[in-house]
């Protein structure tokens, strides 16, 4: 038996708390529990698909109590009756085939649950009981108590239920179905195996080919229709005019063609075409579905609160219902979803959603506490000022960034191309049918439709698709997912990069920590370190990590006064840890400092400073920007760290302090104003605005499956100094697109050539339109992976 | 009537009772979740009843 790892979690058991069971080993007593659990019922098969596929429970008492509310319930369920009910619940932490097994079984676990199904990318379980014999609530605590625990915000209250867009399949299917058939159809076109067999039957297989490619025409290609029709309205030409204009001519001549019996027409390319367009859609639209591009606060706020009454009882209410003067309570690890005054004495507000900053603030009764933070510690009580839509922070989403819809804003190469791509092919088919019209005029219709048909950009406009779904799933592959693949393009553009500093630059997980102070004694350590295991808050857990290890001895006397520090005798030692006031601190101007000060038998010490951590390769990812990049540094903190950050960035970078969040959004504008290419960098939700006003917006996540604002993309945290590569991929794909726009036109050459003289057969066409979609597909693949593996 | 009639007939007969089969898969969401199914099917039915040893507990006894 492994005795260093954890059985349930994985996580390294420390000796001393090692709590052995069933002889296996366990590092606390939540993990044993769920193992317990999971034995008692006959599951220990979770144990068996995955090594420690758990995660510890966490205490989460009364924080689902909002469930009980029936009101909030329905708003939840994706489907109601009195003896059945389903709700779709989000649980980030599935991961593994452990994972679907034991949430797939947990009608074992709880009578009245009769299925759940797991949805493995999207990171759901869709969940089946009887709400007579069994709660939502209780469905809850019991895949909390299990360490699943679900992920239910603000804004599953709002979304109903969602409808799955499947056209594009559909009309995939269809055009496959049509390309196949057809295909075989025509096979004794191609081979003309003698004159009589063909004269026999050619009425019946080209009025079959010509039924069977109705649907692929009609249906399939409708969004091409569209596109193209919408295009010309706004006056705007791009690649789905000539596309749509092929087709059609394509569909026409063919037609005219069986009809007057002039040949077999061009069905066969026509929905090979159209399918390999498809394809092509289809194969771009990759999505990250277990991550979502489009959250605003909604997604981090809970959906319920509890209220006190004025006759002093509590009351959970839904979010949206809080009004002004109301009292709330707020418990540990509870976020403050309105603006409010504080009632209680202290509290330690933890606002690294909003900034990023890990260290929580300390309040005092009657401060204002804005919504977004999280309150650590002790319960507490405050007073609303404004409802959810008027607070500090949501009044951020009122802007005009976020009224726009998704419509493209930036023009896509492509379309670039196509804007002289359509006039060019219109006036060579003109000018053709101008020639031939005095020499023959079948010849000149022929010659005509010949041009529209080959020029169709099926190769130019599958270039961009693959080139950028193949990036877009490399750097997926790398921890760096894209909203679409159109990011790619803007990326390559940026020439601007404005970063965000508390949590963007600097890590929220660990703090740089130095003493300045008196020399302590190893007693001393011991002593301290004793008494910071007792505590729990973040400074406090943050020093005891960093300490060394060594032996514990025993507390004699322990006082943790919040929002001033610990109070404890050891060994008839009196050892006080906490603010600078707290433990009689000599220096008054420390403010801008987060540090621990430490005094013993009323003598100071000294202080621990805690300063933030860069992360790893920031300076040697500056200094590689440098050369093809402005870089700026936005930060919503003091000047604090001026100096310090000004000798790890490269000389020049602009530094601006002290920034709200819409003065960040306005800072982007401005830049955006001066014709430049931003590229914003950043983590909390206040960046948010800046992120959507920039024109890609990128969102740093610790844990890309719980917190992000609205972005373009998502980096996880440890990937960070990866994202110059990034940049030069985006680049890369760009050229890479540009040499397959080279090598299509030659193929349109060639096409064009056969056209212009009269000479395009049916044969010839359906050769060079698929040889020019696998040669392009193939080559862009090719070259994409190349310059992937190049650069890096 | 000749024989290829026939013959074309069935196989389009054919080739539609699939595209009908790919609209129901299609429609009823087996195309929404391509992962999923696949773990699954790798599960046994059966669970592995492990003879109960005596556990040593204390907090079993109030369920």
């Amino acid at each position: 038996m492994d005795t260093q790892n954890c059985f349930h979690c994985g996580l390294d058991v420390i000796k001393a708390e090692e709590i052995i069971f069933d002889e296996k080993s366990f590092c606390c007593n939540g993990c044993k529990t769920v193992y317990e659990i999971f034995s008692v019922n006959d599951l220990t098969c979770y144990y068996d698909f995955e090594k420690s596929p758990g995660a510890t429970p966490l205490d989460i008492k009364g924080k689902y109590d909002f469930l009980e509310n029936e009101s909030i319930v329905s708003k939840l369920l994706d489907f109601q009756e009195a003896t059945t009910a389903v709700v779709s619940l989000s649980i980030p932490h599935i991961h593994c085939s452990s994972c679907i097994w034991i949430l797939e079984n947990l009608q074992r676990l709880q009578e009245g649950i009769s299925t759940s199904q797991v949805n493995f990318p999207e990171k759901k379980v869709r969940i089946t009981y009887d709400p007579q014999s069994v709660s939502l609530s209780k469905i809850v605590y019991l895949l909390s108590s299990i360490g699943y625990e679900p992920y239910i915000s603000l804004e599953n209250y709002e979304t109903g239920k969602k409808n799955v867009d499947r056209s594009l399949t559909y009309k995939l299917g269809v055009a496959f179905f049509c390309f196949g058939n057809i295909m075989l159809l025509s096979f004794p076109e191609y081979f003309d195996v003698n004159e009589y067999w063909l004269d026999t039957y050619k009425p019946f297989f080209r009025w079959l080919i010509f039924a069977m490619s109705l649907p692929s025409f009609l249906y399939s290609a409708s969004d091409y229709y569209v596109s193209a029709y919408k295009s010309i309205r706004s006056k705007m030409l791009n690649i789905d005019i000539p596309i749509a204009l092929g087709i059609i001519v394509m569909f026409v001549r063919s037609t005219v063609d069986i009809v007057f019996d002039y040949g077999s027409g061009f069905f066969d390319s026509l929905t090979g075409l159209i399918f390999f367009m498809l394809l092509g859609k289809m194969f771009q639209i990759k999505t990250y579905s277990f991550l979502s591009f489009e959250r605003d606060f909604k997604s981090y706020f809970p959906i319920a609160i509890t209220r006190i009454n004025s006759d002093a009882t509590e009351e959970s209410v839904p979010v949206y219902d809080i009004q002004k003067g109301d009292r709330l309570l707020i418990r540990n690890q509870e976020l403050i979803p309105v603006d409010g005054i504080l009632i209680s004495e202290k509290a330690a507000i933890d606002y690294s959603f909003v900034t990023g900053e890990a260290v929580p603030i300390t309040k005092n009764s009657g401060d204002k506490v804005f919504a977004g933070g999280k309150q650590i510690g002790k319960v507490i009580e405050m007073e609303v000022l404004h409802s959810v839509s008027q607070s500090y922070l949501t009044q951020l989403w009122s802007n005009d960034v976020f009224q726009k819809s998704v419509v493209q804003r930036h023009k896509s190469i492509t379309d670039t191309i196509s804007r002289y791509f359509t006039p060019v092919l219109l006036f060579i088919a003109f000018a053709a049918f101008g020639y031939w019209i005095f020499v023959d005029t079948t010849t000149a219709f022929n010659v005509f439709t010949a041009i529209l048909i080959v020029a169709c950009p099926c190769a130019l406009a599958l270039t961009a698709p693959f080139t950028m779904g193949n990036v877009l799933r490399i750097v997926g592959k790398q921890k760096f997912y894209l909203k679409n693949a159109l990011v790619i393009e803007q990326l390559a553009k940026v020439d601007t990069i404005v970063f965000d500093k508390t949590g963007t630059i600097t890590t929220n997980k660990k703090a740089k920590i130095s003493y300045e102070g008196k020399s302590l004694s190893s007693e001393n350590l011991t002593s301290i370190k004793t008494v910071l295991r007792a505590s729990n808050h973040p400074l406090s857990r943050m020093l005891y990590d960093f300490l060394p290890e060594m032996k514990s001895v025993a507390i004699t006397d322990f006082e943790e006064i919040t929002g001033k520090g610990i109070r404890a005798k050891i060994h008839g030692m009196e050892v006080v840890i906490g603010s600078a006031a707290f433990a009689g601190s000599p220096d008054e101007n420390a403010v801008l400092q987060t540090a621990v000060h430490i005094a013993i038998n009323e003598q100071y010490f000294g202080k621990y400073v805690f300063n933030n951590q860069y992360r790893e390769g920031l300076e040697s990812l500056f200094k590689s920007l440098k050369g093809t990049y402005q870089i700026k540094v936005l930060s919503g903190d003091n000047e604090g760290e001026k100096s310090s950050l000004e000798t790890l960035l490269p000389a020049g970078t602009e530094l601006i302090f002290d920034q709200k969040p819409e003065q960040k959004l306005e800072f982007i504008k401005q830049l955006q104003e001066q014709g430049r290419n931003v590229m914003m960098v950043g983590d909390g939700l206040n960046d948010a605005g800046a992120l959507a006003q920039s024109n890609v917006g990128i969102s740093i996540s610790e844990n890309v499956n719980v917190f992000s604002p609205a972005c373009d993309g998502i980096l996880e945290a440890n990937e960070f100094q990866k994202l110059h590569y990034f940049l030069k991929l985006s680049k890369k794909a760009m050229t890479t697109i540009r040499m397959s726009f080279g090598l299509s036109l030659l193929y349109n050459v060639v096409g064009l050539s056969f056209a212009i003289t009269g000479h395009l057969q049916p044969l010839v066409a359906a050769i060079i339109m698929p040889l020019s979609t696998i040669t392009i597909v193939s080559f862009v693949t090719i070259m994409s992976n190349f310059y992937a593996k190049k650069l890096r | 009537m000749s024989v290829i009639y026939l013959l074309i007939s069935i196989s389009i007969v054919v080739a539609v009772a699939f595209f009908i089969a790919f609209l129901i898969a299609v429609r009823s969401g087996q195309y929404d979740d391509d992962y999923t199914p696949s773990v699954r099917m790798l599960f046994d039915d059966e669970l592995k009843i492990t003879p109960k040893k005596e556990i040593q507990t204390t907090e079993e006894k109030h369920n």
